[in-house]
């Protein structure tokens, strides 16, 4: 097959993403709110998520893998720390969070890490 | 004479919240409520996008135009990384599909609140194009404590304010790609995930509480096996363990 156009790629990424959305829709149509069926769902959309967010942070494919492990979960650990201090205060912790990787990040370039 | 409490057919997140006195102040109150956080995130996780989708050389309109159009970062982020290397078309949509499988139990799990919003039920499928992280997070808490006719208007509303987030956010990337400093960078990338971090760790509900944690633990795991369909296949492994979990050994059900 030929090369994919930025526009023929557009195409095919915006198709098959809504794919999901409409077989959601058509889903969603014939279960009840509170059934089993929407349990599931919900609970597999959850998993997913956390999934999805556990990878990005512990095994990211983008800059955040030029920063090591450590302080990655290391600021990770401390923003929720932050939150649950605070009665689960998601500004706070996301904040706290961002700026500990930040401060580590400076730290690393200064070379004092 | 007591009378036994009703039970209320949806789960109220946040007492306290009351509905809008009309549509259109149900929009803006969307609208409004994508402001700050949400926005944000948006906008410092698209940065990072822009900033792909320049150095794939792929075009700064195209890659505005897919916040649109495909609205899943993971998902726009794999297209323009295949573009990149020259990739044909069905590798793209199906790296997409893989990246961006979570909108389905999203979407099923989002929908029903709109049952009864619509004279038909094929306006949800246009509500399926706009839901992201982001906006099943507003939904799922605001939804409840609204009125079946505005919780179409709020999501609208906090839906595009968000899309407008991220068009900017892409588009400024691509221009400063290179440009920002590295730390600045960082803790933008990193915003999103500890900002969804939180919001799931807010979760209270026993079943959702399971979800979280074992998709968690397996995410990454699974990832290793398989970068592409790993994180669904967390989904639907870990979710339904949560599920059975939930209904059998906690007796309910």
């Amino acid at each position: 097959m030929d090369e994919a156009t930025p526009l023929t790629a557009l195409i095919a990424a915006s198709a098959a993403t809504y794919v999901w959305r409409g077989a959601g829709a058509a889903f969603a149509a014939r279960i009840g709110v509170g059934g089993a069926a929407f349990e599931w769902f919900s609970c597999v959309a959850y998993a997913m998520l956390a999934a999805l967010i556990a990878r990005i942070i512990l095994l990211p494919s983008n800059i955040l893998a030029e920063m090591p492990l450590v302080d990655r979960v290391g600021a990770t650990v401390l923003g929720l720390v932050v939150f649950f201090a605070l009665k689960r205060h998601v500004v706070a912790g996301t904040l706290a969070g961002v700026f500990a990787f930040v401060a580590l990040a400076y730290a690393r370039e200064l070379g004092w890490l | 004479m007591s009378e036994k409490p009703v039970r209320a057919p949806e789960p109220v997140f946040d007492s306290g919240l009351v509905p809008y006195p009309n549509r259109l102040r149900a929009f803006w109150g969307g609208w409004r409520d994508a402001v700050g956080l949400p926005a944000a995130v948006l906008f410092s996780s698209t940065l990072g996008f822009g900033s792909i989708a320049s150095k794939a050389d792929y075009p700064l309109s195209l890659a505005v135009l897919s916040v649109f159009t495909i609205w899943g970062l993971p998902g726009q982020i794999a297209m323009v990384e295949l573009f990149a290397v020259g990739a044909s078309i069905l590798p793209i949509a199906v790296a997409a599909a893989g990246a961006n499988a979570r909108f389905l139990p999203m979407t099923v799990s989002l929908l029903p609140l709109f049952r009864g919003s619509f004279r038909s039920w094929n306006w949800t499928y246009l509500m399926a194009h706009l839901i992201s992280i982001n906006t099943w997070i507003a939904l799922t808490r605001r939804g409840p404590s609204l009125p079946l006719d505005q919780r179409p208007h709020y999501f609208v509303g906090f839906s595009l304010l968000c899309m407008f987030a991220g068009a900017a956010g892409t588009a400024l990337g691509y221009l400063l790609a290179g440009a920002l400093p590295r730390t600045l960078t960082l803790g933008l990338v990193f915003l999103s995930p500890i900002y969804f971090l939180m919001v799931f760790s807010g979760v209270r509900e026993r079943g959702g509480v399971l979800a979280v944690l074992l998709g968690a633990v397996a995410g990454p795991l699974l990832h290793m096996t398989s970068p592409e369909w790993g994180v669904p296949a967390t989904g639907f492994l870990a979710g339904t363990a949560a599920f059975l979990l939930d209904r059998k050994a906690f007796g309910r059900g």
